[in-house]
């Protein structure tokens, strides 16, 4: 148990460094598209909600936490990409019309 | 470990490193639509291995609620319009945040049937349920004054600050009672609701051009909260990604907050804009009769027999959807010679980068937008500064104005121009609620109306060469 945790603590803390890292140079106009790409990120936790709305634990509220869950992390996962998206291919190819 | 344990703990593995690639590609123009393929492309990993694990026995709540959620986030992604793009994201994070609760809630349920827990159990599910309640209410908040629901102005009542301070006081000591191992139902929803409350609190009093900052803070606060659900789960791919969220998004928020020269601290607890500057103040402008008005003929004149011209747009370009009109005035002074460029404040808008974003919808070639730093010694040397719906980030006051709220917010330096244009919808002020002095400086020049129609009004009128 104290094992598992040490080493979920070093994957959070080396984690970190990462974040900040990859983020330090990016310029000022890609900042929306990124605040939205990490946004879709954290949509991750769709994975946990799969987890709880697929354990089958806890009578009828559990299954009532489960399913707000599923929707509110698909809705997460699902607009998160699609926005960045949308945004990001109005960057593509600049035709230099004058 | 069984095979499949391995494999889908491989499988975590490479979503995380195609997340970290992804944020690597999208911090250059060139490379970001492949930066966000790459992240989808790990999520579609994660899910699918998730599918495998061998905890999951039931599959109906999945399948419906994934579809719905899928549904709506695919076509409120679609139908938004570009300007609406800040609510948006205020919206889907707090979702995000509102998810890592409900899980943190299951978790806490299932510990709750067994009838003991231990504390490193308990202490991330109390966390994880308090940073994502307060994200999920607070982000419903700030998609709240942003699509104008409720007033974006920052709301103050008398002792506010000890309000706040109690409901903090309530939520630790709930956080504590629980992680001391009483699974009590009653104190747990007590715990949700008054980290909600909290954030709904923590929110209201921010408004102004402090918007963006405070989503920037919720959006890096959910993933921290996903990354306490990985704690609370023992899954590493949720820690690995809330955490990339949680730091980066903290670095985003300095940086944004270093650009208005607020501190994190001023900007949650300052209430931007609700002191108005009581003494000392400029003359008050509605009052006036100083305001020079100019007629869309006077103006296209001007800016068409100009050498160089800098266009700083703002808010206001934005709500008229004006960027396509701006792009069309910009292209017709070029082709009388005239040198135009962008001057970018870092918060213009709502967002940083919410004006090269719509600018470049309109096919305006980067190499045209400037930032701040870069564009403000050229004002000196431009004929005319147009601005488009800008107004705080153009207001001397932050410079020379001790009193003002703004005071020490680097700005556009747009009155060191020969002429200055102001396209304004009307003599209210900005977002945030202050008099601009810029407006009775003898060299400017008002133009009022809608952005939209005023800026298409002055293409046409710009004599062809």
């Amino acid at each position: 148990m104290t094992e598992t945790i040490l080493v979920e603590l070093t994957v959070f803390v080396l984690s970190v460094f990462v974040g900040f890292e990859v983020i330090s140079k990016v310029p000022s106009m890609l900042h929306t598209p990124l605040m939205s790409a990490t946004n879709a990120i954290h949509g991750i936790v769709v994975v946990g909600a799969m987890l709880v709305a697929g354990a089958a634990i806890g009578g009828t509220t559990g299954s009532v936490i489960g399913a707000a869950a599923m929707v509110l992390a698909a809705i997460n996962v699902v607009g998160g990409f699609a926005v960045t998206g949308r945004m990001l291919q109005m960057f593509k190819s600049k035709p230099e019309s004058k | 470990m069984s095979g499949l344990d391995t494999g889908l703990a491989l499988a975590y593995l490479l979503t995380g490193i195609l997340f970290i690639l992804g944020l690597k590609f999208l911090s250059s123009p060139a490379h970001a639509r492949t930066g966000n393929t790459l992240a989808a492309i790990g999520m579609l990993i994660a899910v699918a291995a998730t599918c495998l694990d061998r905890h999951i026995v039931t599959w109906p709540i999945i399948v419906i609620g994934g579809i719905v959620g899928a549904l709506i986030g695919f076509f409120s992604a679609r139908v938004v319009k570009m300007t609406a793009m800040p609510q948006m994201v205020a919206l889907f994070n707090g979702a995000g945040g509102g998810a890592a609760a409900l899980v943190a809630s299951g978790e806490f349920l299932k510990v709750s049937g067994i009838g003991t827990a231990s504390a490193t159990d308990l202490v991330p599910i109390v966390l994880s349920v308090i940073i994502g309640s307060i994200s999920f209410a607070g982000s419903l908040i700030a998609f709240a004054k942003l699509q104008e629901l409720m007033p974006g102005r920052p709301l103050t009542y008398p002792g506010q600050q000890v309000v706040n301070g109690l409901i903090g006081l309530s939520v630790v000591a709930l956080a504590v009672y629980l992680s001391l191992g009483n699974l009590d139902p009653r104190a747990f929803v007590g715990l949700v609701c008054a980290a909600a409350l909290l954030g709904i609190l923590a929110v209201l009093p921010i408004g102004g051009a402090d918007m963006p900052v405070v989503i920037s803070l919720l959006n890096s606060f959910t993933g921290v909260a996903v990354a306490v659900t990985g704690f609370v789960l023992s899954n590493t791919v949720l820690i690995i990604s809330g955490t990339l969220v949680g730091a980066s998004g903290t670095l985003l928020t300095m940086l944004m907050a270093k650009a208005m020269n607020r501190s994190i601290t001023n900007v949650l607890f300052g209430a931007f804009g609700s002191v108005q500057s009581a003494a000392g103040g400029p003359a008050v402008t509605s009052s006036g009769g100083t305001v020079r008005t100019a007629s869309t003929e006077d103006v296209a004149t001007l800016l068409a027999y100009s050498r160089s011209v800098i266009i700083a747009p703002g808010y206001g370009m934005a709500v008229a959807q004006a960027q396509h009109a701006v792009r069309e005035l910009s292209a017709n002074l070029e082709k009388r010679g005239v040198d135009v460029k962008f001057a970018i404040h870092p918060v213009a808008g709502r967002m940083p980068g919410h004006m090269n974003v719509l600018l470049a919808e309109a096919n305006v070639p980067y190499s045209q937008l400037h930032e701040m730093d870069e564009i403000n010694p050229q004002f000196e040397q431009a004929d005319v500064a147009l601005i488009i719906g800008a107004n705080d980030v153009t207001n001397p006051a932050a410079r020379n104005v001790p009193s003002s709220p703004i005071y020490g917010m680097p700005i556009l330096d747009v009155d060191k121009a020969q002429h200055v244009v102001v396209l304004k919808r009307s003599m209210n002020p900005g977002f945030a609620g202050i008099d601009n002095p810029l407006y009775e400086n003898p060299k400017t020049m008002m133009l009022f109306g809608d952005a939209k129609a005023t800026v298409s009004a002055l293409a046409a009128a710009v004599p062809t060469a």
